[in-house]
This record gives structure tokens, sequence and C-alpha cells, in this order.
């Protein structure tokens, strides 16, 4: 039973081990993606601006009501005939491209993160004690330093749950790309049972990773969430 | 081909896939409905050795990807066929349909339970010890006191819960379940033309609208029945989604 996961040519641990890496890749790349939509739509949202509002609004709206599979066959197939259109429109001699998956599924797992966080984000902005900042501008701070002085600081430890919560979700969705065949966990597993006959055995493997990576996860956020809360003073 | 073509010739497809996203949703959120109260229950009474296995069950479900879920029980019974087909269920394990609605009921089921729990623990101590003080047997506080309120807390959330087990169910199509994602994607195999997507991601965002206000809907007439202006506390945080 063990040797299946030997690594190396007899077992398949180093092809999970290397599908495992493609996974985290992809979460590790998205974060960034996706934490900067997310200040983009929180401040279009937070605009009194009214059509940068409703356009904060509408993507945040359409985002999370789109089912995420779909979203990513929306980029994986349309970013890719566009991106061949103006290919061919710029050189006609030009072959047509493959859209890279491994792209497609940092834009798509982005924007729907980015909508989600936008929403986490708009709440802890929100959740700033008025006072503070007006008490900033008293002192003659710019909006600028009431940003970055008052402001961000406190929206990490009010958004740091919903944050949280995305992050895990972001590593369960990085499973769908294996959909549009880029080799993460999920697709390596799928080819092991495609030689082995053993498909209980191996997604169940595959289950397991994700679920350790979820624990760990969760671990980790609640040890950041005590840092981000130390001395703030709690009710007895 | 134009948006509006794709629509006249192939919205029979995206109809029927529409029904069967919608038949897969609420009949896997029913079933969950059905069995989750009952493990909320006991993940609040319980001595903590029986709720261990509800806790490993529902921290599984919601720290694994619904996919994988999906793959272990639709591709895993496979490596188990001749047991199965001894017991006379490898019938019910072939079918994708009933795989997806076994497994999107088995997510679900995780997801309500945990809702739950938090109603639960919402009902005021008071209230609770009211009843008890006007002599109601432990039964009684359950279905007069404790149901109701925890219900009224919990709905919003519910609902929620609802609407992402929609978008989630999506995920059938990868099993060759017809949903709307399916047909979406059977449409644009034959036509290579993109705007199938957008008309699909309309049908899903009014299935969302729709949904939402039925509930809420719902949620008002409940609340006058009871005589109550509107639904108290829990009210969902703009940063709470699904964990």
């Amino acid at each position: 039973m063990l040797e299946l996961f030997a690594l190396g040519d007899t077992g398949w641990g180093d092809e999970i081990l290397r599908g495992l890496l493609v996974t985290a890749e992809l979460a590790v790349a998205t974060l960034p993606v996706g934490i900067l939509l997310g200040f983009l739509a929180a401040y279009f949202s937070l605009s009194r601006v009214a059509p940068l509002r409703a356009l904060g609004f509408g993507y945040t709206t359409i985002m999370r009501g789109m089912p995420e599979i779909l979203t990513l066959f929306v980029v994986y197939n349309g970013v890719g005939m566009l991106l061949n259109a103006l290919i061919q429109w710029w050189n006609p001699e030009a072959g047509a491209v493959d859209f890279s998956p491994f792209a497609a599924g940092v834009i798509a797992l982005g924007m729907v993160f980015g909508a989600f966080a936008g929403e986490v984000l708009r709440g802890a902005f929100n959740a700033i004690d008025p006072g503070q900042i007006e008490a900033g501008r008293a002192i003659g701070m710019s909006n600028s330093q009431v940003f970055w002085r008052i402001s961000l600081p406190q929206v990490w430890r009010f958004a740091l749950p919903g944050l949280g919560n995305l992050w895990i979700n972001l590593l369960k969705d990085t499973a769908l790309v294996s959909v549009i065949a880029l080799d993460d966990l999920m697709r390596m597993t799928k080819v092991a049972v495609g030689v082995t006959k053993q498909p209980f055995t191996f997604y169940l493997l595959a289950c397991l990773i994700y679920w350790a990576l979820s624990v760990l996860s969760e671990l980790v956020l609640a040890a950041m969430e005590r840092r981000a809360n130390r001395g703030v003073r709690r009710a007895a | 081909m134009n948006p509006i073509d794709i629509i006249t010739a192939y919205w029979p497809r995206l109809i029927d896939g529409t029904l069967m996203t919608i038949r897969l949703t609420l009949m896997g959120a029913f079933i969950a409905a059905l069995v989750s109260p009952w493990l909320a229950l006991v993940r609040v009474n319980a001595p903590i050795a029986v709720q261990a296995p509800i806790r490993i069950y529902v921290s599984f479900m919601r720290g694994t990807p619904l996919l994988a879920q999906l793959f272990l029980i639709f591709y895993g019974s496979g490596q188990f066929r001749p047991v199965l087909e001894a017991w006379g269920l490898w019938t019910f394990f072939r079918d994708p349909f009933s795989c997806a609605l076994l497994a999107f009921a088995l997510n679900s089921t995780a997801y309500q339970t945990e809702i739950l729990r938090g109603g639960i623990l919402g009902v005021p101590q008071g209230e609770i010890e009211s009843a008890k003080a006007i002599g109601m047997n432990p039964l009684q506080i359950l279905r007069r006191v404790v149901a109701p309120h925890a219900y009224r807390i919990a709905w919003p959330a519910l609902g929620n819960e609802v609407i992402l087990l929609m978008k989630a169910s999506a995920l059938a199509s990868i099993v060759t379940v017809f949903d709307l994602m399916g047909r979406t994607r059977q449409v644009f195999s034959r036509t290579f033309d993109f705007s199938v997507y957008l008309w699909a991601a309309l049908i899903y965002l009014c299935l969302t609208a729709t949904f939402v206000f039925l509930w809420r809907l719902f949620e008002r007439w409940m609340n006058h029945e009871l005589g109550l202006a509107k639904t108290p506390s829990a009210a969902p945080q703009a940063w709470e989604t699904r964990p």
C-alpha cells in the first residue's frame, strides 16, 4: 500500500508533491492580486462619486453571484480569445497562442477573491471609529496621512478574520483549475488514479492534504489574529 | 453568431439546465436541512466524546474542496464496485446525479450544522429558564422556545448557505451532470461562441436575485406571524463569508 506513495519512479509521492507545489504557487500568486482588487473594490464602494460606487457595487455583486467555475471558464476562454484576436490584429502572420491556465487561474481566482475581499474591507473601513479620523484631520493630517497612519493599521485588525476565511476558500478553489488542465494537486491525483485504478485511495489522500492545509491555515490565522489584537482592551 | 442568435437557438437547453441546477440545489439543501438540526443539537448538548465525530466531519467538509469530495464519492466508489454491487448500491453510485446530490447534501449538512449551532447558542438563557420555570418539559422547550428562536437567528445565514450551494452545484457539470453549467459548456463546445457564458452568468445572477427576494419575503412573513418587527441580532456582517 505505502509503496504507492513512494517518491521516485515506483510511486506517486513525487508527482503528488509536485502538484501540491503548483497548488501552493497558485494560491500564493493569487493572494496579492485578490487583495489589491479587494482594496480597489472597497475604495470604489466607499467613494463619494456615484458612478464609481455603482462600479464597485456591480463588480462585487456580479462576481459574488457567479459560480467560481463559470468565472474561471469566462476568463480562460474569453481572455484567450481576446488575446488571440489582439495578436491577429497586431500581426496577422502570427499563429494562435494558448493562454496559460496558470495565468487564467490567477486572474479568475483573484477576481473572485477581490470581490469578497472588497466587502470585507468595506466593512472594516466602516468599523473604524470616525472620531479617530476626525481627530487626525483636526491635528492637520492630510487625507493620505490619515489613511496610512490611522485607517490602514486598524483595517488589518478588523479585516483579518474575513480575509482569513477567504484565504481558506482560495486554497480550496484552486482545485478548480485542474479542470482547465493545470497540473495542480487535484489533476496529479487524477493522473495517479488513471494509472493505479485506485480512485478512492488517491482522492482521499488529496482530501487529506487539502484538509491539512486548511487546518494549518486556521492555526496560523488564529495566531495572526492574536498578534493583531495585542494591546486591544477586551470586555471581561 | 451574436448573443441574440445564441439564446434563440439554444434556450431550451439552457432552461433545461437551469431546472436541473434548481433541482440539485433545492434537493441538496432540503436533505441537509433534515439532518443538520439533530447534529447541531448533539453538537451543543452532548458530551465531548459524542461531539467529536461531528466536529471531525464538519472540519473535513469545510476544509476540503467540494470538487475533491465529489470525485471521492463519484470516482472513489468505483474502487469498491464489487462490494457495492453485492449490496445493490452500485446503481446509485454509477449515476452522476445521485453522486452529486449526495456530495452536496453531505457538504451542506456540515455548513448548516454550524449555522444552526450558532443559532441555538444565540437563544437567550433567560428564555430557556423561564420555560423551565413555568414547567415545560425538555421536548416542549425545544419545540416551542429553542427551535423557533434558533431558526429566526439562523435564517439569513441559512439563506446565504443555499445561495453558496447553488453556486457550488455548477461543479456537478464536471462529472457530466447537465445542469446550467453543463449545458453552457455543451453549447460552447458546439458553437465556440463566448456569449453563451455571459447568458449563463446572467441566469445565475437572476436565480440568486430571485432566491434572495423570496427568502426575505418569507423572513418578513415569518416575523409578521410571530408579531415581531424584524429579525434579531445575528444579521450577517459584511465580512462574513463561508469559512
